[in-house]
C-alpha cells in the first residue's frame, strides 16, 4: 500500500521513530554496562569505564564450557531442522491432500504454544520415559521449535520460485533425482542457509524450553539465568551479554541479506 | 520410449531413475515419503510429549507420602480450580498478557503503518531490520538490559531525577498494586519489559497486512469523498485488523506462557509460567505443573478459535 | 506411418471441472498444429498431457505409435517452450540451452558447442554468457526455443510463447517460428487463444470449448466453413442471422452465420451469382483508419455489421447514420451453423 510521494504526517514520523528506539535503546545500555567499573550496583551513568571485564570473563572456564554446549547443541538441533523443515515444506509446497491444515497446525505448534508448554511437556515425556537428561535431550527440544524456521524460509521460497521450472527439467530429461539436484537445490540453496541461521540463532538462545530438557547441564542462556537471579560478578554477564548479542546478529543480518529481494527472473514478469 | 535417454541406464543411474519414475507416477507415495520424517519427529517428539502432559495432569500426589500416584484422577484438576491463590495467578496472569497486548498493538501499530504505506528503500530496510533484530536476537539479553534499565539506581530513575520528574516516578511507585519499591520489583516494570520483548511479534503481521492493501484501495476511498481520518478508519483500519489479530495472538500467548520476565523482574506473586516452573521443580508437584500449564493452553485454543473467525490466519 | 500424436477419447478431470472431456484427434509428422480456444477451453490440458505433466484419466494418448500411459515427461521424445519460458534463473544463458545434454551426461565441450548452435539458430549468438534476467522478454523467449530444441524432439510443443511479447514483436516471431519449423520438419503443437497466431501459422488447428474440439480443419476451413456458432464467433468475427430472419432474407432454415466483410453495398456488388439483397437502415458508422464499419439494422429482423475497405483517398462519402441503404452478398457466403439462436 505504497504511497508515492506523500508524505508522512509528523506525528506519525515520530511515533514510529519513537516505537523503533524503543526497541533499541536498551541494547545500547548494556553494550555500555559491559565497560562499567562499577560491580556491585547497576549505577548509570558509569562511574568509570574498562575493559577489565572482557579479559576476566575471557578467563572463564565455566563460560567457555556453557559456550561449547551452546555451539554443540545449536549445530546439531540446525542439521535435524533442515532435513525436516525441507521435506516439510516440499510436501507442502507440491500439493493440496486431505489434512493439510492439521499438518501445518502441528508445525506451527511448538512455537504458537507458550515455551513452558513445550518445555515442560517435554520433560513429562523425559519423566514418563525415565529417560537420562543428556545432550541429546536438548537437542531434541530445540530441533523440534527449530523445524518451523526452516520450513518457512524454504516453503516462501519454493513459493516464489516458479513451478514451472521442475517442469521444464523434467521436460528436458533430468529425472527427480537430477532436477532436484540440478534446479530445486540451487533455487533453495540461500534459504536454507538463512532458515539455517535463524535456526541457529533461535537455539543458541533458547532459554525458557532448555531448562526442562537440560537436567544439570549448562548452556550459555541457562548460565547467563543463573547469573540475572543471583549475580556474583555483573560486569562478567553484561561482557557475555554482549558476545551473545553479537554472536546473534551476525547470522540474523546474513539471513535478511539472503532472503532479500530473490523474486526469480524465470518468467517474463507478468 | 525416447532414443536419446538412457531410461535402461545400468548401475545407480538406472536406480536413480527407475525410483524417480516410481515416485512421479506414484505422486501419493512420494509424498508420504516427505511427510513421514517430519511429522514422525514431530507427532512422536512433540505431540507425544503433550500427551504426556496431559496424562501427569490427571495423575496426582498422595498427600501423606508426597509421591505421585499414577491413576487417573481429576484431584489435580480439583485442587487447580478451588485453590484461591491458583484463581489469582491465572486471573492476574491474563490480565497482564490482554494489557500487553492493547499496549502493543498502540505502539507497533503507527510502526507498521508507516514502514507499509511511507518508508521506501533505504528507510523500509532500516525500519525492517529494526523489527527484525530484535525479534530474533537474544530474548535473555534483552530481559536483562531491563533490569539495568530499571534498577533504583539504573538508567530510568536517573533520566527521571535529571528532568527533575523524581517526585513523579515515586508518585506513581506509591500506588497500590501495580507500584512497588522500585520499577523492576513492579507490575509496571514487568509490564514494559512484556510490551517491549513482544513488540516485534505485533508489528510484523500488522505491516504484512497493510503491505497487501493496494494503493489504489486508499486513492479511491479519497477519490470518493472520504476525508484521510475517514479512510484510514473504514478502510485502512479494517483491513489491518487481521493483522493486529494475528501479532495479538503472539503477544497475548507468550506473555501468559512466560516464567522468566516475573522471575527475574517483578513481585514475588506468580504468574502461570512460574506457578508450572516452581509445581515441577522445588515443589516437586509434577501433576499440578502439569494442570497448571494446560490452562494456557485452552485459554489460546479459545483465542485462536476467536481469531480464525476475524480471518487473522491468513496474515501470518 | 503413425501420426505423431493421436488422442482417443481422453479425458481429464480437475475435482468436478472436466478440463478435457472424451477427445480424440490426431496430428501428423511434421505438421504445424494450432490448439485454439478461450481460456479455460482444455487446450493447455491438452498439451500437458503431451509432456506428460499430467497423465489422462480415461483414453489413451499416443506418441508416434507409442502408449504414454505411466512414461514420465523426462522419458518422452517431446519437449515444451513454457508461457512463462521457465528459465532457470540461476545458470547462464548457455547453461540453460545446454541443460538438456547435461542431464544426459554429454561431454562438456559437445554440449557447449551444440548448444552454441542453437543460439545461432535462434539468432543470439554471443549470449550465451548472460543470466536470463539479463534478458529482454523476447530474447528470453528464443533462450526457451533454444533450450527446448537442444534434444532434437521429433515434437514440439508451444505453450502460448509469444503472449507476453508486445503486437510488432509477436508479428516478427510468428514468421521466424513459422520458417524455423519449415527448416527442422518436427511438429509443432502450438497453444494460443489469438486467433490470428493460429491461422496464420498451423497448417491446421483444433478449437476447443468447454473441454471438447468444436472443429479440426486447416485456416480457410475453418475461417470460411465454421461448423459451429462457437467457432463463427471465435474465429475472426461473424453476424448470426436468426431462424426468422434467415427465412425472410433467403429462404434458408437458420442460423446462419455471414461475416462482415462478405457484405457490399448492393450498389458495389461484383459476384456472378445473384446476390441476397437486403434493406436496412445504417445505425453506426465507425471509421477505423484503413476500414470502415456500419452497423445495420435490416428490416428483415436481424443487425449486421460489414467492413468496407477504404480505397480512396480523401474523404469518401458513404452513408450516414440514419440512412436507408440496400446490402447484397454472394449467396455462398451464408453459412448454416448449428448452436444457439441469438437473431
Amino acid at each position: 500500500m505504497r504511497s508515492k510521494g506523500i508524505r508522512a504526517p509528523w506525528t506519525l514520523k515520530l511515533a514510529a521513530l519513537a516505537g523503533l528506539a524503543f526497541l533499541h535503546v536498551p541494547m545500547a545500555a548494556i553494550i555500555l554496562y559491559a565497560f562499567t567499573t562499577e560491580t556491585k550496583s547497576y549505577q548509570f551513568p558509569p562511574p568509570g569505564l574498562t575493559l577489565h571485564w572482557f579479559a576476566v570473563a575471557w578467563e572463564r572456564q565455566d563460560i567457555w564450557d556453557a559456550l561449547a554446549l551452546s555451539a554443540r547443541v545449536g549445530t546439531v538441533a540446525t542439521a535435524i531442522a533442515l532435513v525436516l523443515g525441507t521435506l516439510a515444506a516440499a510436501a507442502m509446497q507440491r500439493s493440496r491432500f486431505f489434512g493439510r491444515e492439521t499438518v501445518t497446525l502441528l508445525i506451527i505448534l511448538p512455537i504458537a504454544l507458550p515455551g513452558i508448554v513445550t518445555g515442560i511437556a517435554l520433560r513429562a515425556a523425559i519423566n514418563l520415559i525415565d529417560l537420562p537428561f543428556s545432550f541429546w535431550t536438548i537437542v531434541i527440544g530445540h530441533a523440534t521449535f527449530c523445524v518451523v524456521v526452516v520450513y518457512n524460509n524454504v516453503l516462501a521460497r519454493l513459493r516464489r520460485t516458479s513451478g514451472s521450472l521442475i517442469e521444464a527439467s523434467m521436460d528436458l530429461g533430468a529425472d527427480g533425482v537430477q532436477t532436484f539436484r540440478y534446479v530445486v537445490l540451487p533455487n533453495i540453496a540461500t534459504a536454507l542457509l538463512a532458515g539455517g541461521m535463524l535456526a541457529f540463532a533461535l537455539s543458541f538462545d533458547e532459554v525458557i524450553v532448555t531448562t526442562f530438557t537440560a537436567g544439570q547441564q549448562t548452556t550459555l542462556p541457562i548460565w547467563m539465568l543463573t547469573e540475572l537471579v543471583r549475580p556474583r560478578q555483573r560486569p562478567v554477564t553484561n561482557v557475555v551479554a554482549v558476545f551473545v548479542i553479537a554472536v546473534t546478529f551476525v547470522p540474523i543480518l546474513v539471513a535478511y541479506y539472503l532472503t532479500r529481494g530473490t523474486e526469480t527472473v524465470s518468467g517474463s514478469g507478468k | 520410449m525416447t532414443a536419446a535417454s538412457p531410461a535402461t541406464g545400468s548401475g545407480v543411474a538406472g536406480l536413480r531413475r527407475g525410483i524417480s519414475t516410481l515416485l512421479y507416477r506414484h505422486s501419493t507415495l512420494f509424498l508420504l515419503l516427505l511427510l513421514a520424517p517430519p511429522l514422525t519427529w514431530l507427532g512422536i517428539v512433540y505431540l507425544g510429549s503433550l500427551l504426556a502432559l496431559l496424562l501427569q495432569s490427571f495423575f496426582y500426589i498422595d498427600e501423606f507420602t508426597g509421591q505421585v500416584v499414577r491413576e487417573f484422577s481429576l484431584r489435580t484438576y480439583v485442587e487447580l480450580l478451588t485453590g484461591a491463590a491458583n484463581l489469582d495467578i491465572i486471573l492476574r496472569t491474563v490480565t497482564m498478557a490482554a494489557t500487553v497486548t492493547v499496549a502493543a498493538a498502540a505502539i507497533g501499530f503507527p510502526i507498521a503503518y508507516y514502514m507499509a504505506r511511507y518508508a521506501t528503500g533505504r528507510t523500509k530496510a532500516l525500519f525492517y531490520l529494526g523489527v527484525m533484530l530484535p525479534l530474533w536476537s537474544s530474548y535473555l539479553v534483552r530481559v536483562y538490559a531491563w533490569k539495568l534499565l530499571l534498577a533504583r539506581e539504573g538508567v530510568i530513575s536517573w533520566a527521571f531525577d535529571k528532568a527533575y520528574l523524581g517526585w513523579f516516578l515515586d508518585a506513581v511507585l506509591a500506588l497500590p498494586v501495580i507500584g512497588g519499591s522500585s520499577l523492576s520489583v513492579s507490575y509496571i516494570g514487568m509490564f514494559l519489559v512484556f510490551t517491549y520483548i513482544w513488540l516485534p511479534f505485533m508489528i510484523l503481521p500488522i505491516q504484512a497486512a497493510l503491505e497487501r492493501v493496494p494503493p489504489s484501495l486508499i486513492e479511491a476511498s479519497g477519490d470518493l469523498g472520504a476525508r484521510p481520518n475517514e479512510t484510514f478508519r473504514r478502510v485502512i483500519l479494517p483491513l489491518a485488523l487481521p493483522g493486529v489479530v494475528a501479532g495479538s495472538i503472539f503477544t497475548f500467548s507468550l506473555t501468559l506462557g512466560d516464567y522468566i520476565i516475573p522471575y527475574v523482574i517483578g513481585t514475588s506473586r506468580f504468574f502461570i509460567g512460574q506457578a508450572v516452573y516452581i509445581h515441577q521443580g522445588t515443589a516437586g508437584n509434577v501433576p499440578l505443573a502439569a494442570a497448571f500449564s494446560v490452562v494456557p493452553i485452552v485459554i489460546i485454543g479459545i483465542y485462536l478459535a476467536i481469531a480464525r473467525r476475524l480471518g487473522a490466519f491468513d496474515a501470518l | 506411418m503413425a501420426a505423431a500424436i493421436l488422442f482417443e477419447n481422453v479425458s481429464r478431470r480437475f475435482g468436478t471441472v472436466r478440463a478435457v472431456d472424451n477427445v480424440s484427434f490426431e496430428i501428423a509428422d511434421g505438421e504445424f498444429f494450432s490448439m485454439l480456444g478461450p481460456s479455460g477451453s482444455g487446450k493447455t490440458t491438452c498439451l500437458r498431457l503431451i509432456a506428460g505433466f499430467e497423465e489422462p484419466g480415461a483414453g489413451r494418448l499416443l506418441i508416434h505409435g507409442i502408449d504414454t500411459a505411466g512414461v514420465p515427461p523426462y522419458e518422452r521424445d517431446v519437449n515444451t517452450v513454457f508461457q512463462d519460458y521457465a528459465l532457470f534463473p540461476h545458470m547462464s544463458v548457455l547453461d540453460n540451452v545446454a541443460y538438456g545434454l547435461m542431464v544426459r551426461k554429454v561431454p562438456a565441450a559437445e554440449r557447449h558447442a551444440r548448444a552454441d548452435e542453437m543460439l545461432d539458430l535462434v539468432k543470439l549468438s554471443g549470449l550465451g554468457g548472460r543470466r536470463p534476467s539479463a534478458l529482454s522478454g523476447g530474447q528470453r523467449q528464443r533462450v526457451a526455443l533454444a533450450r527446448a530444441l537442444i534434444n532434437r524432439p521429433r515434437v514440439l510443443l508451444l505453450d502460448e510463447p509469444l503472449g507476453a511479447l508486445d503486437l510488432k514483436l509477436r508479428e516478427q516471431m510468428q514468421v521466424e517460428l513459422k520458417a524455423l519449423q519449415r527448416k527442422l520438419g518436427i511438429t509443432f503443437v502450438y497453444v494460443t487463444h489469438d486467433q490470428q497466431e493460429a491461422l496464420g501459422m498451423s497448417d491446421r488447428l483444433a478449437v476447443f470449448n468447454e473441454g471438447k474440439i468444436e472443429q479440426i480443419g486447416a485456416p480457410q476451413d475453418i475461417y470460411e466453413r465454421p461448423a459451429t456458432a462457437f467457432v463463427a464467433d471465435f474465429v475472426g468475427n461473424s453476424n448470426l442471422i436468426g431462424r426468422a430472419a434467415a427465412q425472410r432474407l433467403a429462404g434458408l432454415a437458420g442460423p446462419l452465420s455471414v461475416r462482415p466483410e462478405k457484405i457490399n453495398f448492393a450498389a458495389d456488388y461484383s459476384d456472378v451469382a445473384p446476390p441476397v439483397k437486403a434493406a436496412g437502415t445504417v445505425l453506426e458508422v465507425q471509421y477505423l483508419g484503413a476500414t470502415t464499419r456500419y452497423e445495420v439494422e435490416l428490416e428483415a429482423g436481424a443487425i449486421v455489421f460489414m467492413v468496407r475497405q477504404n480505397v480512396t483517398t480523401g474523404r469518401a462519402i458513404g452513408p450516414r447514420v440514419g440512412d436507408r441503404i440496400e446490402l447484397a452478398w454472394d449467396p455462398g457466403a451464408m453459412l448454416q451453423v448449428s448452436g444457439d439462436d441469438r437473431g
